[in-house]
């Protein structure tokens, strides 16, 4: 979707601004939010690419307003109720009243480590050929979905390179929906800096993005 | 928690609709911000109905703040500096190698590792959300993920870099990697000058977590002089 999420390119937010010495977490809240997110994630009621959707849903001025674990704690709320985990009611009285809901699995501290440890990888297999190989000239699709993708604006429509065949792996435009993993090519895609921000672009520069299958077309 | 929360049923209908209220309450010892009341509601509530364990959080928390950081990273960039083989395993396939160190996981099962040169200058970003690769960086800092970063390392990363002290040559070229997919970059900066003879541990000292994004180069100087192996 064209959200307040696709930053690539804005102008008018000021310099960055490193903090020296940053700590992890800057409040205990943001601990339990982060933890949260990341355990209601492994119950498979969501996965990561719909948590994405939810954050970058919500309304533009209020996602720029909103700290980093604000925005997860708003989509980590509407998520539970979008799943009906919990109402709405039950979240702000921090108490059931609803019986719980069953869930694929929980996330237990025994072996928590290991398990995150090890990673859950989102390449997956598929028997469809690629579409493109090392070196082929695209175009990246001029296409505007109001769901979830990974496309970001301004590469949409600009002719790139493919610099890197990636795999094969999960499509997010489907799975943030649960509406299946939809295995696809993902490739890594070189644009020219100038081919990007015209005039403006840095001389000699690249940006690269990783761009899956459906987003891309011979150019 | 259930004497405090029977105040905040009311204040959080308050607080919903005035960011500022709590000051309000400043006198309360024992009063939560706004936040912090929803968030302790809803861990309550999780835990109630059975979706989630304290303990479990208590124990991500404890991963991600005090066992994975750039410490990790800083070990696969020594390694490489050292190792001509595994610089070379790195670059091609750097999830396995990187695993050669009993380093991976969530955040970092798909890693790509891209060589800073004289020529060319590598600068890491995630424009759509905050993608980085955690197991050899940990959790992204706040600059990272907030919108000044995304939108300016991909139009004007030369800007960008001098806010961080960093300025390249003309000659340098910048290719910035935006994070659009599960993959996740990290740089693997040039060894400094005056470095021969260091061993894996002094070299791992040099390299600093922005150093890794691209958005800081690897000096001589250790990063924290106490903490330099001697």
């Amino acid at each position: 979707m064209n959200g307040a999420q696709d930053l690539g390119g804005a102008h008018g937010f000021g310099p960055v601004v490193p903090e020296p010495d940053e700590p992890v977490f800057h409040a205990a809240w943001e601990r339990r939010v982060f933890a949260m997110a990341l355990a209601m994630g492994y119950t498979g009621a969501w996965n990561l690419d719909g948590s994405r959707a939810a954050r970058e849903s919500l309304p533009p001025a209020e996602y720029l307003a909103s700290s980093y674990y604000a925005i997860w704690l708003k989509a980590l709320e509407k998520q539970v109720a979008a799943t009906g985990l919990a109402t709405p009611a039950e979240m702000a009285a921090g108490r059931a009243t609803e019986p719980a809901q069953p869930v694929a699995r929980t996330l237990n501290r025994d072996g928590l480590e290991e398990r995150f440890r090890a990673g859950f990888p989102s390449s997956r297999a598929t028997d469809a050929p690629a579409r493109f190989a090392l070196g082929d000239a695209v175009l990246a699709r001029n296409i505007h979905p109001t769901t979830h993708t990974r496309l970001p604006r301004y590469v949409r429509g600009k002719r790139g390179r493919i610099v890197r065949v990636d795999g094969t792996f999960v499509f997010p435009d489907t799975n943030a929906y649960q509406a299946g993993e939809s295995p696809v090519w993902l490739y890594t895609v070189a644009f020219t800096a100038q081919d990007l921000w015209g005039e403006s672009g840095d001389p000699g520069g690249t940006v690269t993005v990783a761009a899956f299958e459906p987003y891309l077309e011979p150019a | 928690m259930s004497h405090d929360h029977a105040e905040h049923d009311h204040a959080d209908h308050d607080h919903a609709h005035h960011d500022h209220a709590h000051h309000d309450h400043a006198h309360h010892g024992s009063e939560l911000s706004p936040v912090e009341a929803r968030v302790r509601a809803l861990e309550s509530l999780l835990t109630e109905k059975g979706y989630v364990d304290p303990a479990a959080l208590d124990a991500l928390v404890e991963l991600y703040e005090t066992k994975v950081g750039p410490h990790l990273g800083a070990r696969v960039v020594a390694r490489a500096w050292l190792d001509p083989a595994f610089r070379s395993r790195l670059l091609t396939e750097a999830t396995p190698a990187i695993a050669e160190l009993g380093i991976g996981g969530r955040g970092g099962e798909h890693m790509v590792v891209v060589e800073n040169t004289p020529e060319m200058h590598n600068l890491v970003v995630c424009t759509l959300c905050s993608c980085y690769p955690w197991p050899v960086l940990g959790l992204p800092p706040v600059w990272y993920k907030a919108p000044p970063y995304r939108a300016r390392a991909v139009i004007d990363p030369r800007g960008v870099l001098a806010e961080f002290g960093v300025t390249l040559p003309e000659t340098t070229r910048i290719t910035v990697w935006d994070s659009t997919a599960e993959t996740r970059y990290m740089v693997l900066p040039m060894r400094p000058a005056g470095t021969e003879g260091f061993s894996e541990e002094a070299l791992a000292a040099l390299v600093t977590r922005d150093c890794m994004i691209g958005t800081g180069l690897a000096t001589a100087l250790p990063v924290e002089p106490a903490e330099m192996p001697l």
